[in-house]
């Protein structure tokens, strides 16, 4: 039986009060959502969460990775093949991008679980992410929200992934054009109850009685909404036990992460389940996917995982909406008349392909010290061509010196220019992203994150910067 | 190697430089015609007359045509140097060594810089790689220096921005005496340490501004010096050094001392013979790019012990008054730095020290000057020092 062997989440360290957007437009706000980095998008929100998913299991073993969102970085380029990059994983793997879609988390995991099945594959990676913008002043912006779910599925596991159903209803209620920068809907009361209500309420009906079960029979049921307010008309018609049953769909702490929405939501069920609980997930969108799951024991989690839960409770609230505009380049700040953008190369990209997404460093084979960047003669023994590669982002360090740079370019002023020594002996100099700049200081403790550096030449450079460890 | 053989070969009989500042009206020929015509009436012939030229610029000019095209020279060898902030002055000591081999007897070096066309703020960024190590400024490079060298000696933060700010009052005291620097006023302790901050310790105050600027050297054979003038100065020594660049990789650099100006400063006292700078040396010019750069290139260039320059500067010793008067016109804190132009700038200040003409800035009796100017940033230093001295 196709299983979840392993469960990751990542959530961005940025917070805004609804209160703040309620201040900006004069409409009411309650709760708070995660906010992307201005280095961030739904690409490096999933690499996130498939290194927390990732955590003390051996990479090697992966053989596909499956990227889910709506909010692709490219219409035209695959970004499994950079996610699994990025992820350090092998690279013969079957990697597919799911997107267009609200269930194109659902469907990925489906694919992975029929992969598994099928006998395809052993164990698949399953990454959601999201990173969508409302319309400035619209229900949108204050209910979108940005994160990112994983899940490996694997022929053993501890949560077995039950049975599954499809269900689908051909509906113009919410959409997103090519063209169209923001998510539009049609009249709310239609959206709310031809397209969302009367959807699950037909497809879970179906399910449970092919099933031949009763919602009393599951412990907790993972339901996808856009908002708090269709949440609780969900659960009211499908007649949940609002005290015992009802996942904790995140939207007043997270927001409404669109496809990875109901992932991020089983990720938080089986953080918090118990030995032979049973899980219903219903996940909304043109139509529904609906899945059983049976844990068979309470799960147990690597150390350095840090999951839902981990990633919720490490935060910093961002002081200001127009902050927001600013990082989520909603709004074209002037930036003064500094140097024009870097420049970037492909072909430059390409030959540094291992340094620049797997972050893999060179050790010396000759006199056993490594050096990132990569360098072909030795910085300390001088031996030419004598080295291995060794993967670095998993490695932890200390700032050894630092600065706030004012002057450098960024949406995130200031700069953090970071000198950072490694545990394994060697430094790495760059950018710290996610930090408060109040409290950087020499010494603290720092770990690696995969940002977006830069939009050089029309396409994402994406590269590795430290943080402080969350 | 015979790092001393350079010593007392080559003369500097004429030199030259334009207004340093925003020079509107002025282009990068004209900034070279006005400060190479300056340069040859100072040594009394005409730019027709020199054998060979070399020119240094970084991005104001490719190629030896940048000279050759205002000047009008013909079939004349003309070399473009380009070593970072290092230019000029490596333009200067691969011409030293020409005439010091025998092969030329009268050459021009130029160097020039034409920042405010750009319409940006700051020197050029030059490309190096499409992500890694990309998007710091210059300052917050330095700064990183700041930070560690604070720490490592103990310095109260407090104290180690007083003594920068110190070291910026000093450079625009200087640069009052200075009718070619870019700034020519006083500015108080008080004004340097509430100016707005580019990356702490360094403030707006702390940071040289972006100039225009030329600059340009006549020298020739020392034994044929005196038929240009009697108060030639002699080229005594050079040093230039460069690491692989990966101090900033390299986890055994420690980011408070700079190893690459050390080491150049070190082929520099030993091609001219110096055992002990601080009591030899009358005066000097260093690259005080900020401030925090001229404070650790006390102790790299051995002005004063390490960790000990904070209160060197407390005691007043590099003041134009002090036991050892550092960027006597007021550095490029004062003069600004038009990158190519700024090393042979210094070189021109040594030369009207040495020989008695720096006006209200005279140092007493100078009799050995060093000039030290630096590209690149700690962790991959690009340092180059030059030596001069009085004829005998």
């Amino acid at each position: 039986m196709p299983a979840i062997k392993s469960t990751g989440a990542y959530i961005p360290f940025y917070r805004l009060k609804r209160e703040e957007i309620a201040r900006a437009w004069g409409v009411p706000g309650r709760g708070e959502k995660a906010i992307a980095n201005h280095d961030e998008d739904s690409l490096t929100l999933a690499v996130e969460a498939g290194r927390d998913c990732l955590k003390g299991i051996d990479r090697q073993s992966i053989d596909g990775l499956y990227f889910a969102s709506t909010t692709s970085p490219y219409g035209e380029k695959q970004c499994a093949v950079t996610v699994a990059s990025a992820l350090d994983l092998k690279k013969d793997i079957f990697t597919a991008d799911f997107t267009d879609s609200l269930r194109a988390g659902t469907n990925a995991l489906r694919a992975a679980m029929d992969a598994v099945k099928a006998g395809s594959a052993k164990n698949v990676l399953v990454v959601a992410a999201e990173s969508r913008i409302g319309n400035p002043g619209s229900d949108f912006e204050q209910n979108f929200g940005d994160g990112a779910a994983a899940l490996l599925i694997s022929d053993t596991g501890e949560v077995i992934i039950d049975s599954n159903y499809a269900y689908n209803n051909e509906i113009i209620d919410q959409w997103r054009t090519s063209k169209q920068e923001y998510t539009r809907a049609w009249e709310d009361r239609f959206v709310v109850v031809k397209g969302y209500v009367d959807t699950i309420k037909e497809a879970t009906t179906a399910f449970l009685k092919q099933l031949n079960l009763t919602v009393p029979d599951f412990n907790k049921v993972i339901l996808s909404a856009a908002d708090v307010r269709r949440h609780q008309e969900g659960c009211r018609t499908l007649k949940l036990d609002p005290k015992e049953q009802v996942q904790n769909p995140m939207l007043d702490t997270v927001g409404n992460t669109g496809t990875a929405l109901a992932l991020m939501m089983l990720v938080a069920a089986i953080e918090e389940a118990g030995a032979n609980d049973r899980l219903l997930l219903i996940n909304h969108g043109d139509g529904c996917d609906l899945f059983t799951f049976q844990v068979k024991e309470k799960p147990s989690f690597n150390e350095e995982r840090r999951g839902i839960n981990g990633y919720l409770n490490s935060k910093i609230h961002l002081e200001s909406y127009e902050k927001y505009l600013r990082l989520r380049k909603i709004i074209d700040v002037e930036g003064g008349r500094r140097r024009p953008p870097i420049v970037s190369s492909a072909v430059a990209i390409n030959r540094d392909r291992n340094m620049i997404y797997r972050l893999h460093a060179y050790e010396c084979t000759s006199c056993g010290r490594s050096f990132f960047p990569p360098q072909r003669v030795c910085l300390y023994c001088k031996a030419k061509d004598q080295y291995k590669e060794i993967p670095l982002s998993e490695e932890k360090g200390t700032l050894y010196t630092f600065c706030k740079d004012m002057l450098a370019q960024s949406l995130d002023q200031p700069v953090i220019i970071s000198v950072v020594n490694l545990k394994r002996g060697l430094r790495f100099y760059g950018q710290m992203t996610d930090r408060d700049p109040d409290k950087v200081e020499l010494d603290m403790s720092l770990e690696f994150t995969f940002r977006k550096m830069s939009e050089a030449e029309g396409y994402n450079n994406y590269f590795w910067k430290c943080r402080p460890i969350r | 190697m015979k790092v001393d053989a350079i010593r007392d070969k080559v003369a500097i009989v004429g030199m030259g430089h334009t207004k340093f500042g925003e020079n509107w009206d002025r282009s990068a020929d004209d900034m070279i015609i006005d400060a190479v015509y300056e340069a040859c009436a100072d040594a009394g012939i005409e730019p027709k007359d020199v054998e060979a030229a070399w020119l240094g610029s970084v991005v104001s000019g490719y190629a030896g045509f940048t000279l050759a095209i205002p000047l009008k020279l013909e079939n004349k060898p003309i070399t473009r140097v380009e070593n970072f902030c290092a230019t000029g002055m490596d333009a200067l000591r691969n011409a030293c060594f020409a005439v010091a081999c025998g092969m030329y007897d009268l050459v021009l070096v130029a160097g020039v810089e034409k920042l405010k066309d750009s319409g940006l703020s700051g020197v050029p960024e030059l490309f190096f790689h499409p992500v890694y190590g990309q998007g710091f400024s210059a300052p917050g490079r330095w700064a990183l220096v700041a930070n560690r060298y604070f720490q490592h000696y103990g310095i109260k933060p407090e104290d180690g921005k007083m003594a920068l700010s110190k070291i910026a009052v000093k450079n625009h005291h200087n640069g009052t005496f200075s009718p070619k620097a870019h700034f020519q006023r006083e500015v108080t302790l008080e004004q340097v340490l509430k100016s707005p901050i580019i990356a702490w310790p360094l403030g707006l105050f702390d940071c040289c501004p972006t100039t225009d600027g030329g600059a340009a050297a006549i020298i020739c054979r020392a034994d044929m010096a005196k038929s240009f003038k009697d108060d030639y100065v002699l080229v005594k020594g050079f040093g230039l050094a460069m690491g692989p660049c990966l101090g900033k990789e390299d986890i055994d650099y420690d980011y408070y001392h700079l190893p690459e100006t050390i080491a150049a400063g070190k082929q520099a006292y030993e091609a001219a013979g110096i055992k002990n700078p601080r009591k030899e040396i009358s005066m000097a010019q260093v690259h005080d790019c900020f401030t925090i750069a001229e404070l650790t290139e006390y102790e790299a260039l051995g002005f004063c012990e390490p960790g000990r320059a904070v209160e060197e500067v407390e005691a007043g010793t590099f003041t134009l008054e002090g036991e050892l008067p550092v960027n006597t016109d007021g550095g490029l804190k004062a003069f600004g730095h038009p990158i190519s132009a700024t090393g042979l700038r210094m070189c021109s200040e040594l030369y009207m020290q040495l020989r008695g003409k720096a006006g209200p800035r005279q140092v007493k009796n100078p009799t050995m000057g060093l000039a030290m100017a630096q590209g690149g940033h700690p962790g991959m230093l690009l340092p180059i020092v030059t030596i001069l001295g009085c004829r005998d």
